[in-house]
């Protein structure tokens, strides 16, 4: 008895432990339930242009930092003879390029793959420090005292006075004092951004600007777009300089952040930085493979997915044997089915899985039926039984060479995936079949190779159903749900279905 | 057609897993398999414990040996070819006699010394052995059956199997082969299964593939007139099997011989399931009585007499 509850709280836990991996690796690495999901993957490209004149050249850029909802899995920078060095400022990372004696028009890239992330929250909510001192001229505090006056008496606390200067600057028919300052300082977003920033920090105002992308596929050379954060009440509030008070949007990317330069550049002119977006549409799969691979969660690191692609492939096939040996289990524990030799059917069916059904029971029954033919005649050879299997097996060879040169001649491409039939199983089966042959007669050796080939089917629409084959190959814990089943089966100790027919006759007599 | 699971659990019949799990995992010890397993092993327990079993001509090891076989079988006697290993009766080729160098088989067949010799070069191979390992082949003296069997079997010695269960016989039926099952005594192969009386050997029922019978398909003989004459005789040499190899559940395959009366033939560590429907009777509540008294019993004596007096009727 004990050893029941033993194996009942066994196989429990192998089950928990299978499913929990499993939903951590869904809920947690983002791995889709079900194939098909699909995930994008952002590549934003930095281009940085400039020209050199024969002096040293020093080009540094400021790079994005980690940020909510934001997963970058790869950057690169690719330049040239450019000697490359990440470099940390102020806590603000920006990547260096440098080079001696440059000359002529020059092209750095840097980018980054972005997968958008809902659960990826990477920031803490740090008062921006502010290390830098306020440049807005006297001038432009003059020309713009009404404005300050009227947002600020318009709003009650710093969010709703930056949203107030805002629409000031984004109306129809702006004030005389606004209009006048447009006119004479703003000449791009960024200038706005910058005048309402400079506005906004001398009434003492902590904020921050921004630089964002918006991750929208096809965007060619854009500049970032400039945009404000606003702190208040031990948050950032962001503010778009056009629209005002904004939630931040999931596909806005902040490039850049606080007042340190996007580009700065030594010893060379004209330099600038443009930026690209492109979206790469991948499996869900591939998406949070890249993300567990990058965070280096431990599971992923040891996880099949580390193997080389051969390897791979090959295991998506062999992951799928226990499924096969599970239906074989179900179908002699419970319904009672009689099949020649244990395993043969899932051997059987891993070849259908690879030469398709129809094709590979029909090459089964060919390599079989001559196997059985030229065996009759090695029979009145009287030969010992290692050297029999082993003219058998060359027989097997031979036929399904012949078959496969038969099938191309004929165009019937299809079966010369002929050779994923294990040959040992294919002789050892004509060997066994002739044996009954002999012993039973015809009838048996249809019984038992029809019941062989029936589970070989019925493991092979088991493997074969998408569902299964996705479940294992990218959740391979499941397999401890199917030993935990099989090991429940196995001390199954009620009547097999076969049974019910097999004893009805003693409960009729009754 | 098809009977709901309760309706056979009311007759406590036992179920290939109940069997497996329930009574041959928990009693025979796996270490004790090669006993039974191997009839070359199971031969020399028997002598070695004085029971009775069919004498032993000789075995054949090596492939090197096999053109010697005529210095083991008897001269112009019938004798039988077994491998040691084998399972379900295969492999088995028994010989009535020899004439002009040829030897007969049960069904009339002539075959000559060369078919012989492949026959047993078969058998060394691992053809029939139960892992396809290699075997050996054993030559054993042919049984004469009693003549008190004459048309209750169809070519083929009639044996009777009795199921031990922790040294008690608590089932027995006997095995009549018939033409569909060539000369062979297994019952999935077409032989009668006769459901005999614990008590008294008497027959209670019979069936063939399963389903009742009551006259023998290929003589017509009335089946339920047989009855096993040294019926204690037979009881004993199952009981005493127990004793012999520690096998709680066991299945004795027993041989009555013109000339020498009841003889071990082999031993099954994993006996079927059809003698309950040849006694149209379930196994589950009788094991579950000797469950309930097991070690009160010192000797075979007592064993047998428990046996006698709980298992005779149909009903446990």
């Amino acid at each position: 008895m004990t050893s029941k509850y033993q194996i009942y709280i066994f196989s429990l836990l192998l089950i928990l432990l299978s499913v929990g991996v499993m939903t951590y690796k869904v809920e947690v690495l983002g791995f889709p339930l079900f194939a098909g999901e699909e995930k994008s993957i952002w590549n934003i490209e930095a281009k940085v242009e400039f020209t050199g004149h024969g002096k040293n050249a020093f080009v540094s850029l400021a790079l994005p930092e980690a940020q909510n909802g934001m997963f970058v899995y790869n950057e690169n920078a690719s330049s040239a003879n450019y000697g490359y060095v990440v470099a940390e400022e102020d806590t603000y990372l920006r990547g260096e390029w440098s080079k001696r004696k440059v000359e002529g028009k020059q092209t750095l890239y840097y980018s980054i793959d972005v997968i958008l992330d809902e659960d990826f929250k990477p920031e803490s909510v740090k008062e921006y420090k502010r290390n830098y001192s306020i440049e807005a001229s006297s001038l432009v505090l003059q020309a713009t005292e009404a404005i300050m006056q009227d947002a600020y008496d318009h709003s009650s606390d710093d969010i709703s006075m930056a949203a107030r200067l805002i629409s000031e600057f984004n109306k129809a028919n702006p004030t005389q004092a606004v209009e006048m300052l447009k006119h004479r300082y703003i000449k791009s977003p960024r200038d706005l951004r910058d005048v309402i920033a400079a506005l906004l920090e001398d009434k003492k105002v902590r904020l921050r600007r921004i630089g964002a992308l918006e991750l929208i596929d096809g965007q060619k050379n854009v500049f970032l777009k400039p945009m404000l954060e606003v702190f208040y009440k031990e948050k950032w509030q962001l503010f778009d300089i056009n629209n005002g008070k904004i939630s931040k949007p999931k596909n806005l990317f902040i490039w850049q952040r606080g007042a340190v330069s996007l580009l700065d550049a030594e010893g060379v002119t004209g330099s600038e930085v443009r930026f690209s977006v492109t979206e790469n549409v991948v499996s869900a799969r591939t998406g949070a493979l890249l993300k567990g691979s990058d965070e280096k969660v431990s599971l992923m690191d040891y996880s099949l997915f580390v193997l080389p692609n051969e390897s791979q492939n090959a295991f998506k096939h062999l992951l799928l044997i226990p499924i096969g040996a599970l239906v074989v289990v179900l179908l002699r524990v419970l319904i009672g089915l009689k099949t020649s030799g244990t395993f043969m059917p899932v051997l059987l069916a891993m070849a259908f899985v690879q030469t398709e059904l129809v094709p590979g029971v029909s090459m089964f029954l060919i390599v079989v039926s001559i196997g059985l033919i030229v065996r009759s005649y090695l029979s009145d050879l009287n030969l010992l039984l290692v050297a029999r299997i082993s003219a058998v097996l060359i027989v097997v060879v031979g036929i399904m060479a012949m078959l496969a040169v038969l099938a191309y001649k004929l165009g019937f491409t299809d079966i010369i995936t002929i050779t994923f039939f294990p040959m040992i199983i294919l002789a050892w089966t004509i060997e066994r079949m002739s044996i009954i042959w002999e012993e039973n007669g015809p009838k048996e050796v249809f019984v038992q190779g029809g019941g062989s080939l029936m589970v070989a089917i019925i493991a092979y629409f088991a493997m074969t159903n998408s569902v299964m084959q996705f479940w294992t190959y990218n959740f391979p814990e499941i397999l401890l749900s199917v030993l935990a089943l099989i090991i429940l089966v196995g001390r199954y100790s009620g009547y097999r279905l076969s049974e019910l027919h097999r004893f009805a006759p003693m409960v009729r007599k009754k | 057609m098809i009977v709901f699971p309760s309706a056979l659990k009311k007759l406590n019949v036992l179920g290939m897993n109940a069997r497996n799990i329930d009574y041959i995992s928990r009693y025979n010890d796996r270490r004790l398999y090669p006993l039974v397993d191997d009839k070359l092993q199971t031969k020399k327990l028997i002598e070695k414990h004085g029971l009775k079993a069919p004498e032993l001509f000789g075995f054949i090891e090596f492939q090197a040996q096999v053109k010697k076989i005529k210095e083991i079988i008897p001269e112009g006697a019938g004798f039988v070819i077994k491998p040691a290993q084998g399972s379900g009766g295969k492999g088995i080729l028994v010989i009535l006699k020899q004439e002009d160098g040829y030897f007969i088989k049960q069904n009339g067949d002539k075959i000559n010394e060369h078919n012989l010799r492949r026959h047993i070069s078969n058998i060394l191979s691992g053809l029939y052995s139960l892992s396809g390992k290699d075997d050996v082949a054993l030559v054993e003296k042919l049984i004469e059956f009693d003549d008190a069997f004459e048309g209750f079997s169809f070519e083929g010695v009639p044996d009777i199997r009795v199921i031990v269960y922790r040294g008690y016989p608590v089932m027995a039926m006997m095995r009549l082969s018939t033409s569909a099952s060539d000369g062979k005594a297994n019952l999935h192969q077409g032989a009668v299964g006769v459901g005999l009386n614990i008590s008294n050997g008497k027959a209670l029922s019979a069936v063939q593939f399963d389903a009742p019978i009551t006259h023998h398909p290929d003589t017509g003989k009335e089946l339920l007139e047989l009855e096993i004459s040294q019926w204690d005789k037979v009881l004993r040499l199952a009981s005493g099997s127990f004793d012999m190899t520690d096998l709680g559940y066991l299945g004795a395959d027993i041989v009555l011989d013109k000339q020498n009366g009841p003889m071990l033939l082999e031993l099954n560590a994993r006996p079927g399931l059809a003698i309950q429907i040849a006694n149209k009777t379930g196994l589950e509540a009788r094991l579950r009585l000797v469950d309930a008294i097991a070690g009160q019993h010192k000797n075979i004596d007592e064993r047998l007499e428990f046996s006698y007096l709980n298992f005779g009727a149909t009903d446990a």
